[in-house]
């Protein structure tokens, strides 16, 4: 179970504080999967990081009792002086996790070739895409998060991610964020809606998709 | 469950505390590489960095007779004097930006503010020591100087002045998560420290009254312990290790409680 409980977050600007997140409240249990649809600047990468706890909120509190992912196939802890095997050893230690039994899935998922022990610098940014989402499958979380504009790709690399995340590791908790309600409708159960600080509610993808339009019209 | 109690990682006290000593070894590993690369000396840049610096130093120095007549041979003064100015001077500066370029990392939950300064304060110290120690083994083992009269003293000065480095980089390292001003001010401030250190003279060199100032400073305190240990009675020191552990006490706690307090506050950069 992951509950959100009346965090806000609030940045000091030059111009004052600005409320991102006022109040929100969301409850996920094991197992389960939430879509949150928000537009460009709405909270969704604010809400990310306060989830995966790289930020605290300003007030509230956010309670895991399940382990949570860092934000899917995030790259950016990538340093270019590292190979993509010491990545993966780097992301295992952390966790706990023996690396050895995960170099065979994640050399054949990225299909770096010789590239996977070559620095992180030398590669396309396909290249490091692929290794940012091995990564991510490299370490079992009950729950992971999602960022639907880190995991950008062709259409083979999506298949392949679909078939890695949703079909293999269906029984896994996920948030879904995305500016695009037919993702949140391909993948979610219920969906939220991030709006002007907001979380809105709802029992069907149908009815946030709704609200969505018409909030953001 | 057990995946869920493996990867979470909360739990007890000593499970935290395995926690943490997972993922500092990690970030040990990962910022060697990152620093030294693995061409040509790879890690053992963090020994020979610090190595070139104490022998150019101790070059000049002993060029310019900084022993001032004093009886002392000049490269073991300079030894002791640069090594431990390492030891406090490099662990602020890295700690400095330790948040700012490791922000990403603290994605993963496991992975809090206070590890990336203590992944740094190990480096660093780990660096200088190694740099003194070989340093010191070098120039015994060719007869330039002559051993320690008192390695332990030696060993307990350069404790503390471990500890100084540990609770300066802290401070400092927390206190830019506040503002950016923090890093500005210490670059001109560690310049003006050094000539004050006690790096390069001995506090009894000094007026009476100029002494006393002086040993405000902490670190004094432990550069003169450390040539105690050195050089024997040939010095006359001034020092007192009770105000030196009384000052890295309380900079410590002050360390601990600004780090918590920025671990809250950090923002993506």
């Amino acid at each position: 179970m992951i509950s959100i409980e009346n965090v806000c977050k609030t940045y000091q600007t030059r111009l004052g504080k600005r409320v991102i997140l006022d109040r929100i409240n969301l409850r996920l249990e094991r197992g389960r999967n939430v879509g949150i649809l928000g537009r460009n600047g709405a909270g969704k990468s604010t809400l990310i990081r306060l989830l995966s706890g790289a930020e605290r909120p300003t007030s509230g509190k956010i309670r895991r009792g399940m382990s949570v992912s860092w934000p899917l196939a995030f790259g950016g802890a990538f340093q270019p002086h590292l190979t993509g095997l010491d990545n993966l050893k780097f992301v295992c230690r952390i966790y706990g996790v023996d690396y050895r039994p995960k170099v065979a899935f994640v050399e054949e998922f990225t299909e770096l070739g010789v590239y996977f022990r070559e620095p992180v610098s030398h590669y396309s940014m396909g290249m490091s895409t692929r290794l940012a989402f091995a990564l991510s499958m490299a370490v079992e979380f009950d729950c992971f998060l999602i960022d639907e504009t880190m995991v950008v790709g062709d259409a083979r690399f999506h298949e392949r991610c679909h078939h890695e995340l949703f079909e293999k590791r269906k029984d896994r908790a996920f948030i879904l964020v995305s500016h695009d309600p037919n993702v949140i409708r391909q993948h979610c159960e219920t969906a939220c809606v991030l709006h002007e600080g907001k979380l809105h509610s709802f029992a069907s993808v149908d009815e946030a998709y709704e609200f969505y339009q018409i909030s953001t019209a | 469950m057990t995946r869920s109690a493996a990867v979470t990682g909360e739990g007890s006290f000593l499970r935290s505390l395995a926690v943490q000593f997972r993922v500092i070894h990690a970030l040990l590993m990962r910022e060697v590489i990152t620093r030294f690369g693995r061409e040509n000396l790879g890690v053992l840049w963090l020994i020979a960095e610090p190595m070139t610096f104490t022998l150019g130093v101790s070059a000049l120095w002993s060029a310019a007779g900084m022993n001032h007549g004093s009886s002392l041979p000049i490269v073991a003064f300079a030894i002791t004097g640069y090594s431990s100015v390492l030891m406090w001077r490099n662990t602020a500066s890295k700690c400095n930006s330790a948040i700012h370029q490791n922000f990403n990392l603290l994605y993963h939950r496991n992975v809090q503010v206070v590890d990336l300064f203590i992944t740094r304060i190990i480096l660093e110290l780990a660096g200088a020591t190694a740099s003194f120690t070989l340093l010191s083994i070098f120039f015994i083992s060719i007869e330039a100087i002559a051993p320690p009269v008192d390695l332990s003293l030696v060993l307990g000065g350069w404790l503390m002045l471990a500890w100084f480095g540990a609770s300066l980089g802290l401070v400092l390292g927390a206190a830019t998560s506040y503002s950016e001003i923090v890093d500005r001010i210490w670059h001109p401030t560690s310049y003006l420290l050094f000539p004050l250190s006690g790096a390069a003279f001995m506090v009894d060199w000094l007026p009476k009254n100029a002494q006393d100032i002086v040993l405000l400073l902490p670190m004094v305190h432990g550069v003169e312990i450390v040539r105690e240990g050195y050089f024997g009675n040939a010095v006359h020191t001034h020092h007192n290790a009770a105000y030196m552990a009384a000052v890295c006490l309380v900079l410590n706690l002050v360390g601990l409680l600004l780090a918590r307090d920025a671990g809250r506050r950090v923002e993506a950069p």
